[in-house]
């Protein structure tokens, strides 16, 4: 008995102490980098990729929430990213004149691009969680192209009457000659205020972090993963299989929302296009979980950084156009390597090291 | 005048999408797997036609062999490296996420090889088409041949399916992997054959999707490729006349949403389909209903 | 008064009856024993008594409660916990984890204490661990507690998959097959776990089997099934030496 608890508060410190390496590792990368750009030793283009950096970190470990925890194949997650953007910059832009203190109007402009954001994962979640494996990723994608397209012909006004809606052109807006237009179609809002800092990027990194981790080692996270492992059995133990589902979905659509809260806030145009809402985007973020390592929070963190940067890194060097390709052939010889039964057995046989580390850490 | 040409238009589209979704019914219905890449493969079925006719000077319809044959080998090597490794891997999203993959790289590899930019694609058809009504109603010659090539494809391969040996191990192979194989059924000989036959037609409707929209590029292949799935689903995944009637049907909704409804949000409306049915009825109008063992 | 009542329950496939008729009371802390040959609709009664299937009549009452029909995780809740035929454990969480996942009814905390590692969080958590430590220990299992399921060898995962659903603390534990490719050693272990199940846990076991050997080891009583419906039902020695029995096992 005496050896077994010590075995087990030493194993529940390695699980805190893998935890705090991760938070650590945020932490130095932050300070580091800040570093370097307060002594100007890192190139304009280098420090404008710190924003996006934080965004891509924030969807890559909250879609590793649904893909690695929950199991399930998300295709949409851009589209909850868009969902928060708009919805966020939609309030900054009517409150710039209104609320002059930017922290504080940035601060209730990610609350409502977070709530927004769940909201909408929920009202998407409740029928699509009812499908699986293939169909839920298909159906997730559909849902991220209407958001996508939907955000396209939404044109928003304001004048002294209050707001008007259209999903037409401006001129259907209807509003008197002092009217602003606020959303304007494909041409989506301009002139929303540049709040976002890395600072602030890094802080979201944190509290993503703080509430995936931490969710994940509770009894909602093992209920999750138990979903994951076997729903079957899930629900032969009375686990409510359509709650947590929902649970780990809405979280990480919430969480998506953030990080297009933050990408609303450093530019000063926000479109919805193939390339930042749309499923090219859903991809580009499920390829940083996968190379980050399925269900690995700290590698989806690890995966996102490097492959932002990497565009830049590498930019003017020949291998620089082959950077797509690699990632695809990386991505498939990676699922390869962890899934295929084959592979699982050979790596059984030969690397034994790696299994018994694996039983050490759990 | 304009309904008819607009139904006209929209079955010639539901053509396309009916080929493609043939591929991705008949790949689900044997190896159980969404084929993502599916798409990608139309797209370079296209560029090798293109490149066929335009650099090496060859009759169209030598070039459309060739993209055939190209695709076929392609779709076969795609099973062979990087689907049928996964085959019985412990996650069916493992598989899922390799097809993603896969057509990440096709879309790269042609990204590299043929550029970013669009290129113009010649029509394979030289025929004018049909005018009807006094010149009121015109129908081009791709419509028409698109349709016409549509239902000959439908026609064949049931025939192949419904009285071939290889057609009839397809069935049983669908129907239960492990079955067939007692049998004595080649079960990786025929889930290759579905890929090649898959493949050879998503370079046919590369072809007749480009001499209907003549603009390629990398990219073309994903958005059809995925409303083909849609079609797939909308008739029955696993149905050879569900993905015919569900690609037609699509087809048809997507024209008259573009002309009746948005032109922005003809995708959005193709996608909410996708969505209501899958809600109303999963199974699509001519699927099985298959229930999970416990 | 028995602890499950189960009258005239019955479901078809696509026209075929795949179980018919069938009745079955079993008394608090009784052994029970369900056998039959294969494809006679074994499995399937545990899945409508789990709610995996919903009976297309007949009447299911555990304990007074009537639970016909209701859903899984309302009959888990109700007190009925089962194991499965082809193991189905949560291999990617550790042993301790599987039963943790097992007390998840039993054991509350808010997700945002949870989140917030608020006090509640912490107490709930030491009660979970120190509950599911005890359990293992039962089993045998303590030692692994921190391994992936997956990585366990076999008889333990049949074992896990028992403390599991005992962590969900049932009135009624349904065993399907426990005894599947064990060796006799095993098997014998198996049955004085059961045994001592039962006494521990003042448990109401009903168990599938094809192994006699255990069934006439342990079982109180047995129904037979054959074709769906109820062949034989009664004492174990007296079902056993029923001559309509012994021609459904042995065949023509």
């Amino acid at each position: 008995m005496q050896k077994t608890m010590k075995n087990k508060i030493s194993t529940m410190n390695k699980n805190t102490r893998k935890n705090l390496l991760t938070y650590a590792i945020v932490i130095v990368a932050f300070a580091v980098m800040q570093t370097l750009i307060s002594t100007g030793s890192v190139s304009s283009l280098l420090e404008g990729l710190m924003v996006p950096i934080c965004i891509y970190v924030i969807l890559a470990v909250s879609l590793n929430l649904v893909v690695g925890i929950l199991g399930e194949l998300s295709l949409g997650h851009a589209g909850f990213m868009c969902v928060g953007a708009f919805a966020s910059a939609f309030f900054s832009k009517c409150m710039r004149d209104v609320i002059t203190v930017d922290i504080v109007r940035f601060l209730l402009a990610l609350l409502i691009g977070i709530v927004v954001a769940a909201v909408f994962g929920i009202l998407i979640g409740i029928p699509v969680l009812r499908l699986k494996g293939d169909y839920l990723a298909i159906v997730t994608l559909a849902f991220g192209e209407i958001i996508k397209n939907l955000v396209n012909v939404l044109y928003i006004g304001k004048d002294e009457n209050g707001f008007h809606f259209s999903t037409k052109d401006v001129m259907a807006l209807d509003m008197e000659p002092d009217g602003t237009v606020i959303v304007n179609g494909p041409q989506g809002i301009t002139g929303t205020p540049k709040d976002a800092t890395f600072l602030i990027g890094f802080i979201l990194i944190l509290i993503t972090l703080f509430i995936v981790l931490n969710l994940i080692n509770s009894r909602d996270g093992r209920a999750i993963m138990s979903i994951r492992d076997n729903r079957i059995a899930a629900e032969s133990i009375g686990i409510n299989v359509t709650k947590y589902k929902l649970m780990a979905f809405t979280v990480s659509a919430a969480l998506a929302g953030a990080a297009g809260v933050l990408y609303a806030h450093n530019l000063s145009t926000l479109t919805a296009n193939t390339n930042n809402f749309g499923y090219n985007q859903s991809i580009m973020i499920l390829v940083f979980v996968v190379l980050g390592g399925i269900g690995n929070i700290r590698g989806s963190i690890i995966a996102a950084t490097i492959l932002t940067m990497l565009p830049e890194l590498l930019r003017g060097l020949p291998v620089s156009d082959y950077r797509m390709l690699v990632y695809a052939i990386v991505l498939i010889v990676m699922m390869l390597f962890n899934w295929a039964p084959k592979a699982i057995e050979w790596r059984e046989r030969y690397l034994r090291f790696g299994r018994k580390k694996k039983e050490a850490v759990q | 005048m304009s309904f008819i040409s607009y139904l006209i238009n929209g079955l010639s589209l539901g053509s396309v999408y009916a080929i493609i979704a043939l591929g991705y019914t008949m790949v689900y219905g044997i190896a159980k797997m969404l084929n993502f890449a599916h798409g990608d493969v139309i797209m370079i079925g296209a560029y090798v036609a293109l490149i066929s006719m335009t650099q090496a000077g060859m009759s169209p319809i030598i070039a459309i062999l060739i993209a055939v044959g190209v695709c076929t080998l392609l779709g076969v090597v795609i099973e062979r490296i990087a689907y049928k490794p996964l085959r019985n891997a412990s996650s069916s999203l493992a598989v899922l996420i390799t097809a993603i993959g896969v057509s990440y790289l096709l879309q790269n590899v042609a990204l590299l090889v043929f550029g970013a930019n669009a290129q113009t694609f010649p029509s394979v058809i030289k025929w004018k088409g049909l005018s009807l009504a006094g010149g009121k109603l015109n129908i081009s010659g791709e419509t028409v041949v698109t349709i016409v090539v549509c239902l000959i494809i439908m026609a064949v391969l049931i025939t192949f399916v419904q009285k071939s040996k290889p057609g009839q191990a397809m069935r049983a192979v669908s129907e239960d992997k492990g079955a067939a194989q007692l049998m004595g059924i080649n079960v990786n000989g025929t889930i290759a054959l579905t890929f090649a036959i898959g493949s050879a037609l998503a370079a046919v409707a590369g072809v007749l999707l480009c001499s209907a929209y003549p603009s390629l590029t990398p990219y073309t292949g994903a958005l059809p490729g995925i409303k083909a799935f849609v079609a797939a689903v909308f008739g029955g995944i696993g149905s050879i006349p569900g993905a015919f009637i569900g690609g037609l049907l699509l087809g048809v909704i997507e024209i008259f949403g573009r002309a009746y409804i948005s032109s922005q949000m003809a995708d959005a409306i193709v996608f909410a389909v996708l969505i209501i049915v899958l809600l109303v009825k999963p199974t699509g109008l001519l699927g099985k209903k298959i229930q999970e063992k416990v | 008064m028995a602890l499950l009542d189960v009258k005239n329950l019955g479901i078809s496939f696509g026209g075929l009856r795949a179980v018919n008729a069938f009745d079955i009371s079993i008394e608090k802390e009784e052994l029970y024993g369900l056998i039959g040959p294969n494809g006679a609709g074994k499995t399937t009664v545990f899945n409508l008594l789990t709610g995996v299937y919903k009976p297309d009549s007949g009447k299911v009452i555990l304990d007074g409660q009537d639970i016909t029909g209701k859903k899984t995780i309302d009959i888990s809740k109700a007190g009925i916990a089962r194991t499965f035929q082809n193991i189905r454990l949560f291999k990617k969480l550790s042993v301790l984890d599987n039963v943790k996942a097992g007390l998840h009814n039993k054991h509350h905390y808010s997700t945002l204490e949870g989140i917030l590692r608020l006090p509640g969080y912490r107490r709930v958590e030491r009660e979970m661990d120190e509950k599911a430590m005890e359990l293992l220990k039962v089993f045998d299992l303590e030692k692994y507690a921190h391994v992936d399921a997956a990585n366990l060898p076999y008889g333990q995962q049949r074992r896990l998959e028992i403390a599991r659903a005992l962590a969900t603390e049932p009135k009624l534990l349904l065993l399907d097959e426990p005894a599947a490719g064990m060796n006799p050693n095993e098997t014998g272990e198996l049955m004085d776990m059961i045994r001592f199940v039962r006494e521990e846990f003042h448990m109401t076991i009903l168990l599938i089997e094809h192994d006699m050997k255990l069934v006439s080891g342990i079982c109180e009583r047995l129904t037979v099934l054959n074709f769906g419906e109820v062949l034989s039902q009664g004492r174990t020695s007296d079902v056993l030496n029923d001559p309509q029995v012994i021609t459904a096992y042995l065949g023509e």
